[in-house]
């Protein structure tokens, strides 16, 4: 029984970027909860000013390491909104098909690298290569298939290469396609093999309802395209996001908090899976069955099986867009469209593995932007983040520090934080809340 | 290097960066669990929970951009007997430097607004301009197989020396058509080889991620990328060109940014 601590974590590990949690607890009572980031702050959307279009795009994956082709997307959406820019049908498809490998790649990497050692009760998945070599080989094997269809569309997953305003500057070489497909079916065996392992883990059992956030598409799963929409009701076109989504500084935190409905709401996998159930591919649906995951679900710490019905969904996904690239063929005229620069603004809106993303700019005359907002997933979350800590702290108050602290820890990685996306994410010397 | 018998311990840190070069790593695959059985990793707190109190090995990540960086890269420095420059963020600066180009003060404003308090931040740099490194692994994101020939070097004593020729002679044996040619610029001419021109292989052009060979010849660059150039062999090319050299200086900036301030500062003595 803790009556009285003061649990600072600096730096978790195990998640992108920096961030640290305080718990303040007094006589038995919880004072104080909260996740602060500390990541050294790098100025995209400063220095992102006077530069060409083809630059401001290249430099917008440079965001992230994990979701790059997402910021790259997002980027170029918003790029090609400005200029009016249409893209063909096929450049669609080949775009759709990185986000899967992009979502593919990211999630297991959190699956098993970031979260599955706190289940296996191991500090790093690489720890466990000595006693069970298959599972790190299972995730090793997976990332790289994820790896290798990011690399045929798009020459490599971090940073991509190969994807421009108007398309690609590249003819696709379909050949590669074949072993391609083989290999992401034979995924699907290790899909489920990684719901077993996740079924044998004790997942914390907390609820807490919340308002999930999302891109919605009414023919498929939206991770490229779609609308914003809220469990709360609202549907709303991505140019108008300012409407809807404010950021706010809080005095006490060291980052700006987004709202839409509440003070506070969650975006990522399990956000997704929650509005867009209906979409998920049939093997995805039998996967979340498989791990008990039924939606609306209101447990925080299912975002990681989320991430893991998400997979299933991109696997079938990939392999169907896949079929469809073949069967259209490659054509090298659809690869590139052309791009006209003209003075304008526009949003691009993604689903990056962690959440929606928000990039929107604004080009002069010639093409080089004048201005850039960027709104970030783990940004958004960390309201939300917050609010699930304060309400889940108080039935943990009972272990001792180092049992809170890590359970504390548990639950910011179901997050899956990404930090270093966070460019608004900043600290302040503001201080702390009466 | 350690006592013998006892393998190297290992660290990785990161400074303000993306983090992609850690992942790069990790796409070592089953090398990398080859590698396990030579050293022991102490410390990888994107990958592992967990702190050390000493390494012998440091691989760090990304660029100094807080005065409180200093210290910590200066005390890594101090624990490890070897330090790696992991990525073009921790051995050039990368587009971190961009930022220097603008006053600290806009900067803030623009990204946080006025409502921002005093922030932490100077000029970014590389960690290479703070302590020594006994190796460099350059690129964004960092050079896989040059990743794996440095860790080789590391653990059998060797020195790796980078490689110093043109990214043009990666791309002319990939046979890539010369995005000269095509009436693009291109950095290809002066950037530091390694990535084997991956992305002039992919139809871009080179942005100069690995930063400038020793002694490129910058003027001479700017010229004939530019509409102004009067180089004989590049004639045909020149025709296409529509770009003034604010428009190059601009590209070489992106990546390259705190080694251009210190041939425009050496240039100005």
């Amino acid at each position: 029984m803790t009556d009285s601590a003061h649990i600072q974590v600096h730096h978790v590990t195990r998640v992108e970027g920096h961030g640290d949690i305080t718990v303040r607890i007094q006589d038995g009572t919880l004072e104080e909860v909260r996740f602060s980031v500390v990541e050294a702050p790098r100025f995209f959307e400063a220095f992102l000013r006077d530069r060409d279009y083809a630059e401001v795009t290249h430099l917008a994956s440079r965001i992230c390491g994990i979701c790059a082709v997402s910021h790259r997307g997002a980027a170029l959406k918003a790029t090609e909104a400005a200029f009016g820019t249409k893209i063909s049908d096929q450049s669609f498809l080949l775009r759709r098909l990185a986000f899967h490998g992009e979502v593919l790649s990211s999630h297991i990497l959190h699956i098993y690298f970031l979260a599955a050692p706190d289940y296996l009760g191991v500090p790093s998945l690489l720890h466990l290569a000595e006693k069970d070599r298959d599972t790190v080989l299972r995730a090793m094997r997976l990332k790289q298939t994820a790896y290798d269809l990011c690399q045929w569309v798009v020459g490599r997953h971090t940073h991509p290469v190969a994807m421009n305003v108007g398309g690609f500057p590249f003819v696709h070489d379909a050949k590669p396609l074949g072993p391609l497909r083989e290999r992401l079916e034979k995924s699907m065996a290790d899909i489920r093999d990684t719901v077993s392992l996740f079924n044998t883990f004790s997942i914390p059992e907390f609820e807490r309802e919340t308002e999930y956030v999302s891109l919605s598409h009414p023919e498929h799963y939206a991770l490229y395209d779609g609308n914003v929409v809220s469990s709360d009701g609202q549907r709303i076109s991505p140019d108008q996001y300012r409407d809807f989504i404010e950021e706010y500084p809080v005095s006490y935190s060291t980052a700006k908090y987004a709202r839409f409905n509440r003070p506070e709401y969650m975006v990522g996998a399990l956000a997704r899976v929650n509005n867009n159930f209906e979409h998920l591919s049939p093997f995805a649906q039998e996967v979340a069955d498989l791990a008990a995951l039924r939606a609306p679900c209101f447990n925080p710490f299912m975002n990681t099986t989320a991430q893991i019905v998400e997979c299933a969904h991109c696997l079938e996904e990939s392999i169907q867009i896949i079929d469809q690239l073949v069967e259209r063929n490659i054509r090298a005229e659809e690869e590139q469209a052309e791009v006209i620069p003209r003075a304008g603004r526009g949003v691009g809106a993604v689903e990056a593995p962690r959440g929606t993303l928000f990039h929107e700019y604004a080009y002069d005359v010639n093409g080089a932007c004048t201005s850039a907002n960027l709104v970030i997933p783990t940004a958004q979350n960390l309201g939300n983040l917050e609010a699930d800590m304060r309400a889940y702290a108080p039935g943990i108050v009972y272990q001792d520090e180092k049992a809170i602290a890590h359970a504390l820890e548990m639950l910011v990685r179901a997050y899956d934080p990404c930090i270093s996306c966070s460019t608004h994410v900043i600290k302040t010397t503001g201080s702390t809340p009466s | 290097m350690t006592d013998k018998g006892q393998k190297p311990r290992i660290a990785f840190f990161d400074f303000a960066c993306c983090e992609g070069c850690q992942l790069t790593v990790l796409q070592l695959e089953e090398k990398l669990l080859d590698l396990l059985q030579h050293v022991e990793v102490v410390e990888w707190r994107e990958a592992m929970s967990g702190k050390a109190d000493s390494h012998d090995i440091a691989f760090c990540e990304g660029s100094i951009t807080r005065e409180a960086d200093v210290q910590r890269i200066k005390t890594i420095r101090n624990t490890a007997n070897t330090v790696v420059g992991l990525g073009s963020c921790a051995c050039i600066g990368c587009h971190n430097a961009l930022k220097n180009r603008w006053p600290m003060e806009d900067v803030v404003k623009v990204v946080y607004g006025s409502e921002a308090g005093q922030l932490d931040s100077i000029p970014a740099r590389p960690i290479t301009s703070v302590v020594n490194v006994d190796y460099r692994i350059l690129g964004c994101p960092a050079s896989l197989p040059e990743i794996d020939r440095v860790i080789k070097c590391i653990l059998t004593g060797q020195e790796y020396p980078l490689p110093n020729q043109p990214v043009c002679v990666e791309c002319k044996l990939n046979d890539t058509l010369c995005v000269l040619e095509k009436g693009e610029v291109c950095l290809g001419p002066v950037t530091r080889c390694g990535c084997n021109a991956i992305c002039t292989a992919y139809g871009d052009a080179c942005h100069g991620c690995r930063g400038l060979m020793d002694e490129a010849n910058l003027m001479a660059a700017v010229k004939v990328l530019t509409a102004e150039q009067l180089h004989p062999i590049m004639e045909v090319v020149a025709r296409r060109y529509d770009v003034g050299q604010d428009q190059v200086r601009q590209w070489f900036t992106m990546y390259n940014t705190p080694d251009l301030q210190l041939k425009e500062e050496s240039e100005q003595t």
